[in-house]
């Protein structure tokens, strides 16, 4: 079924230019009714009211702009965990009730001169902490091809939005996983950059070592285009790579030919369900079809990923969010003297996810235990990124699932964090190796639930994973599907 | 009775020092001190979620200046990493500084103290960021985040220190290097030097190191003399009487003079140590190295070497001038712009300082230029003012600035040399006072003061001393 | 693990309840991270970064910072172009 509403980054841009005059009010007022209607069914967006709409369309001219950029007049959702100026960014937390920031993410900075315009605070896990987007005290993002369903997280605000065609695309952040996943339990595209290759700068930071900025879109083109505008070196943030950023629109073809892709023994290991490593395998054969040449490759500290990620990225994160005592922004309790403030302001307005990561990273650095918990995860994480550095020298990238189940139901694990976070082990070994990785939907499940195939590639060759994602995503029409809570389905 | 027991002393200094740069360390917020609160500030240096650190390359320079100043192994490789404390003066409640790897190991400070030279090593010297000031009220406290990201260098002293007077010593040798170095501005009324005092003594004969307290945040190093003073002394008393030191951190309370225990409820220290994600190592190849090591600036006690040999100084002219870098800078654009040495080291140490000292000016205060000092000079040496004159047209130059030449003119206190007008009142002073003549050509010499004086009374002090002199002496002689 | 001590390292007090459920669900995950430890990890050199970048530095150059009344704006409290606290005990 062909979509009625421009759902891409590209059908919006042809919507604009066959009638440039009165175009663009009318497709934003268009959207803004959808997400009045879609919405409070699906929570993606956090305080949506639909006046972001009207004061954008105040502030833009009709007219396309001479030598406009490759997103002029698109809009793009943005994840609550990044600054836009003037903006609340909540990070889907209480602690920051009243912060309006003073400043645009590079990210956003880079959108606006792309001509984009960001739009609406995508829910998400509070401070990007979780992988069903159950942890925002916004509440839960549903799965708009299930409402039972989670939408997956922690950007699942911004899968949910993007596969409900509420969204044109939108930008998440991955720190283990958290655009990937979500993005295969609401079937779109998403895509984890390697470490390096976005600016940071204006994302809240979870885990400063691991987390990136990257497109949630409806198709690979897509993620190219998105990535090829907020891709290089910024000056504000050291970590970003000086490095030229390659045409990523450029490389996207219909032939795999020439390619070698491996399939990483242990991501097909028990475990898995039966319906997801069915059509992952479906995948793989569709890419051998293209041309592709198939190997079977090992990754043998892979058992060890999730406890790495959890020490390292919990570390991080407990040093990362001290900042929030209620000084200088955000919500406070009064105390009788500066740590009883805190300690009462942090204990009101923290989740329970965040204080159980902020425990847990404060002890795995303390004193005493330093060496046995943080530095030995670093040492195993430079065991995960030699195993990677030896399967690139035998292939171009790798075929994986992107989870071991398709969307939890909602409720299922809230109550058992461990099993949660060993959902995370296909999805946390980019981040610890700093490799890049897209996930593009390859099925269903028998009960209609959304399968990500998850690409992962070497260090800066993002190109090669647009690549294959989008050889594999022509061939196959899974992209083309709507959900049964999204714009297709109940806009009129 | 046993001989009383005597004790030695053990100090070490975590000395931190400002640097000069134009902006702070992570952002590019001002340098500056003495703003409205809250004013030099931005999403960096406040905390704000989703901000990072840049590190200004200034600051590592500055370090490592002072690291080769006071003769440190530069380390090739070096790091910054997260030092974890919740404080309000804290931004994001880690400081960003350096544990495991500094920039800069070794090194030492050379003292002297009852001309007694001493050797006070170094052990560190690291990077880190200043944190705000607070403010304190009678039921609130509040935070100006102006000073937070300052660049500060912590420079740690091994524990070679033996007195308070060696620690003073060592402050004042440390400040005169680093404002040489052009590293710090070192002024501690706007809080550029600050340090901890780490402080034990054990009975003379034993090894190991005695049980140590902490003094924090001392801003003055008469304040840091005062409190070791009564620390020591305090230590010696307790061991004395059989008591045990506690390992504690202390407060100086400046106007009564006694040390305190804080009355911290806080739990030891727990700094959770890691690296920095958010920058990247600094290394420091060895070209850069030899480019900054071959622009350091001359430190005091070469300047000091020099002014002996070359300009023929005594030591103590020396050591004086040096003492104050922008003295001794002072002094020597006067010669560059023509004074001899020995007068312009005389005027400097006594009347410049003395103005300075009366006034409580510092020498960017005073109006008077090296130029206008070596012309005054040259006013005196070619005769064309006396030395009283000199004086008065120093301290108008001292306090409104201006050409000694239009001073003397404008205030008429060019010397009279002019034979005529000297005759006269030669003349007149010898007619009245005929009783003076005849003492002095009855050989009483005082007479012939006197009569200087008269003249002098009567010129107003201008007439030209040397030639009234002669001009009498040729009178009454012949 | 200590949660109480743990917390307040953290800056969190947390109820009886908090406490209770917090101590069993990570005492939990350490035992699962223990997975960890029969690594032989003596040779290997730990990571902090997966960036191979060094010496990434800004001229020393100054520019104004955020007008203060946006950034008093922010502030839960303030008085006199300060941010207010609890007294502050030395
Ligand atoms: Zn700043």
């Amino acid at each position: 079924m062909a979509a009625r509403f421009p759902s891409t980054i590209a059908a919006w841009r042809q919507a604009l230019e066959a009638k440039p005059r009165h175009n663009l009010p009318s497709l934003l007022a268009n959207l803004a009714s959808a997400i009045d209607r879609c919405n409070p069914g699906l929570n993606c967006y956090i305080d949506w009211d639909g006046g972001e709409v009207q004061k954008a369309l105040g502030g833009i001219d009709p007219e396309p702009r001479p030598g406009a950029g490759p997103l002029e007049g698109v809009p793009i959702g943005i994840k609550d965990v990044l600054n836009v100026k003037d903006q609340p960014c909540h990070c889907a937390s209480r602690i920051l009730e009243g912060y309006i920031s003073p400043y645009d993410a590079t990210v956003v900075a880079r959108l606006r001169r792309a001509g984009a315009i960001p739009l609406g605070r995508l829910n998400m896990d509070e401070f990007a902490m979780g992988s069903t987007n159950e942890n925002s005290a916004y509440g839960p993002v549903r799965n708009p091809w299930n409402k039972d369903h989670v939408a997956g997280g922690s950007s699942g605000g911004a899968a949910a939005a993007v596969a409900a065609g509420v969204a044109v695309a939108a930008l998440g952040t991955d720190t283990g996983g958290s655009i990937r996943q979500p993005a295969a339990f609401c079937g779109c595209v998403g895509l984890k950059p390697s470490y390096g290759r976005v600016s940071r700068y204006g994302l809240t930071a979870f885990a400063s070592s691991l987390d990136q900025v990257g497109p949630v879109t409806r198709t690979v083109a897509d993620a190219a285009t998105l990535l090829q505008c907020i891709a290089g070196r910024d000056p504000l943030d050291t970590t970003s790579l000086d490095v030229p950023v390659p045409d990523y629109t450029a490389a996207l073809g219909s032939e795999l030919g020439g390619l070698k892709l491996g399939l990483p023994a242990e991501y097909f290991a028990d475990g898995v369900d039966p319906e997801v490593t069915r059509a992952v395998r479906a995948a793989i054969d569709e890419c051998r079809r293209l041309g592709a040449e198939i190997i079977e490759v090992q990754l043998p500290h892979t058992r060890y990923a999730v406890a790495t990620y959890y020490i390292i990225a919990t570390a991080e994160a407990s040093a990362n969010l001290a900042r929030f005592d209620g000084v200088r922004y955000g919500a406070r309790v009064a105390g009788q003297d500066p740590l009883d403030s805190y300690q009462r302001t942090r204990a009101t307005y923290f989740g329970p996810e965040v204080k159980r990561r902020i425990i847990l990273g404060t002890y795995v650095l303390s004193s005493g235990y330093h060496d046995a918990y943080y530095l030995r995860a670093q040492k195993v994480r430079t065991l995960i990124r030699q195993d990677f550095e030896r399967v690139f020298d035998q292939c171009d990238a790798l075929l994986t699932p992107v989870a071991p189940t398709t969307a939890y139901r909602l409720g299922e694990r809230i109550d058992d964090p461990l099993q949660m976070y060993l959902g995370d082990i296909f999805t946390v070994t980019a981040n610890l190796a700093g490799i890049c990785g897209l996930s593009v939907p390859c099925g269903f499940s028998t009960t209609g639930l959304p399968i990500g195939l998850q690409i992962l590639g070497p260090a800066l060759r993002e190109a090669t994973i647009l690549q294959i994602g989008h050889a594999y995503e022509q061939a196959t029409n899974w992209s083309a599907q709507h959900p049964p809570h999204g714009r297709e389905a109940i806009q009129s | 009775m046993n001989a009383p027991v005597t004790y030695k002393v053990s100090i070490g200094l975590e000395t931190h020092v400002q640097l000069r740069t134009r902006s702070k360390i992570w952002c590019t917020c001002p340098n500056r001190f003495g703003r409205p609160p809250n004013t030099d500030v931005c999403p960096v240096c406040l905390g704000y979620p989703g901000t990072m650190p840049v590190l200004n390359a200034a600051a590592v320079k500055q370090t490592v200046c002072a690291g080769l100043l006071l003769g440190c192994t530069i380390n090739y490789r070096s790091k910054f990493d997260r030092k974890s404390y919740f404080y309000p003066d804290m931004p994001k409640n880690y400081q960003i500084s350096q544990y495991d790897q500094p920039l800069c190991t070794g090194g030492a400070v050379t003292i002297e103290v009852d001309d007694q030279p001493r050797t006070i090593r170094i052990q560190r010297i690291h990077l880190e960021e200043d944190v705000a000031k607070n403010v304190h009220f009678a039921d609130v406290s509040g935070v100006d985040f102006n000073r937070a990201g300052t660049p500060l260098m912590e420079i740690v002293s091994e524990p070679d220190i033996e007195s308070a007077d060696e620690a003073f010593a060592y402050l004042q040798a440390l400040k005169q290097m680093l404002v040489y170095g052009g590293i710090t501005d070192g002024n501690l009324e706007e809080g550029n030097i600050r340090c901890d005092i780490n402080c034990s003594v054990r009975p003379v004969g034993q090894q190991e190191l005695g049980t140590k307290t902490e003094i924090k945040n001392m801003n003055t190093f008469k304040g840091v003399h005062r409190s070791l003073t009564y620390e020591i002394q305090r230590q010696i008393d307790v061991l004395q009487a059989g008591g045990r030191i506690t390992q504690e951190t202390r407060r100086w309370d400046d106007e009564r003079g006694v040390t305190s225990a804080m009355r911290s409820k806080e739990y030891a220290h727990d700094y959770r140590y890691f690296p920095e994600p958010d920058l990247v190592p600094v290394v420091l190849e060895e070209s850069p190295l030899e480019t900054w090591r071959a622009a350091l600036p001359e430190m005091p006690a070469q300047r000091r070497a020099r002014f002996v040999a070359d300009l023929g100084l005594p030591p103590y002219d020396a050591e004086v001038l040096v003492a104050d870098k922008a003295v001794a800078d002072f002094f020597e654009a006067a010669l560059a712009a023509g004074a001899a040495p020995k007068p312009a080291s005389n005027w400097v140490m006594t009347e410049l300082l003395r103005a300075l000292g009366e006034k409580e000016w510092t020498l960017a205060e005073a109006r008077i230029t090296p130029e206008n000092l070596a012309r005054l000079l040259q006013l005196l040496e070619e005769g064309q003012i006396n030395t009283p004159a000199a004086k008065t047209i120093f301290s108008a130059c001292f306090e409104q600035g201006g050409d000694p030449v239009a001073i003397m003119q404008a205030k008429g206190l060019s010397q009279v040399s002019d034979e005529g007008a000297l005759t006269a009142w030669v003349d007149a002073a010898i007619a009245a006072h005929p009783k003076s003549v005849a003492d002095y050509q009855g050989g009483k010499p005082a007479a012939l003061q006197f009569l200087m004086g008269q003249v002098m009374r009567a010129s107003r002090g201008k007439a030209n001393p040397p030639k009234v002199l002669a001009a009498l002496k040729a009178k009454l002689d012949a | 693990m200590d949660v109480r001590y743990v917390a307040h390292l953290a800056r969190l007090s947390l109820t009886d309840e908090e406490a209770g459920l917090f101590q069993g669900q990570l005492q939990h995950v350490l035992d699962y991270v223990q997975e960890l430890s029969p690594l032989n990890v003596a040779d290997v050199e730990p990571t902090a970064h997966a960036l191979p970048l060094q010496n990434v530095f800004r001229a020393d150059e100054a520019a104004p910072g955020l007008p203060h009344e946006q950034v008093m704006a922010n502030a839960p409290q303030a008085r006199n172009g300060l941010f207010m606290v609890p007294r502050i005990l030395e």
